[in-house]
């Protein structure tokens, strides 16, 4: 299924912004980078007790972030998900498989590690991007999913 | 204090990945799709985080320790390996699937909505998978 959605510069820039200060926040606050696959799969495995706490108070604020939004506009930020239950688990599980094995997803190799310049996220950030592409055109123009 | 400062950087976060349009597979999905549906917004998302953290990062490297203390802890590896690519690779793959990616996922939670936590539920499958494949070097997940 395509839908068409709507360009949305100024919001998506202004959106952008907050995320990086988020990052720039948690790295002068508590040193840390902002991967969201490290810190959920170090809550799933209950690696490293000391950091357990600070990664529960990040994730309920990160999921606090569309309700004060909500409270704010008095509306939920649009989320249309134009894919089967099945394509979501199918994709979660390559998700979750692929960010581990590559050491991060896009916060953490896409915007911490491309501004600290890391050569390895300079290689994973166009592999991904490039995957993800690819496999759209695929399911969308090739197979006509 | 520490806690307090953690639970508003991830309401930084979410909110920021709320407003972007970042959280929204229709909209992921449709920045991927050059050749049909094309929607460029996310690349505003993307050069907005990275200009704030490009000059950010700078800003807070230059204090001895951060404020809550310990020390800044970067990844400081350079292998460019096949478990880089290839996880990569993958992980673009199953972005495309879903249109979810887990730093908007967790945000998206907060939408109530049932897909999203079918998603993460996914990822943490992987997460095993991962472990299953080499339990070994499972330790250091990701940063």
């Amino acid at each position: 299924m395509m839908f068409e959605t709507a360009f949305t510069p100024f919001q998506s820039l202004g959106g952008g912004a907050l995320i990086g200060l988020g990052a720039v926040l948690l790295m002068l606050g508590l040193g840390r980078i902002f991967g969201a696959t490290g810190i959920m799969s170090g809550l799933v495995f209950f690696e490293n007790r000391e950091e357990l706490s600070w990664r529960v108070a990040l994730v309920i604020g990160m999921i606090l972030g569309p309700v004060l939004l909500f409270a704010i506009t008095g509306s939920m930020p649009a989320l249309t998900i134009p894919v089967s239950p099945a394509m979501i688990v199918i994709g979660g599980v390559i998700v979750g498989l692929g960010a581990s094995l590559g050491s991060g997803c896009t916060s953490g190799h896409g915007v911490c590690g491309l501004s600290r310049l890391s050569i390895r996220s300079l290689v994973a950030v166009p592999t991904f991007m490039a995957t993800a592409a690819i496999t759209v055109f695929l399911i969308r123009h090739v197979f006509g999913g | 204090m520490k806690l307090i400062f953690a639970l508003i950087t991830g309401l930084v976060f979410g909110t920021g990945i709320a407003i972007s349009g970042m959280m929204d597979p229709a909209k992921v999905l449709n920045f991927f799709d050059l050749a049909g549906t094309w929607d460029p917004s996310l690349a505003f998302v993307m050069g907005g985080a990275l200009v704030i953290t490009f000059f950010g990062y700078r800003l807070a490297w230059k204090r001895d320790a951060p404020l809550f203390g310990g020390c800044f802890q970067v990844p400081t590896g350079t292998d460019i390996d096949m478990k880089l690519v290839g996880g990569s690779a993958l992980f673009g793959i199953g972005w495309g699937i879903a249109g979810f990616c887990p730093g908007a996922a967790i945000p998206a939670l907060g939408t109530g909505r049932w897909e999203v936590a079918l998603f993460l539920v996914a990822v943490v499958a992987g997460f095993y998978v991962r472990r299953l494949l080499s339990p070994a070097g499972s330790a250091k997940a990701a940063r």
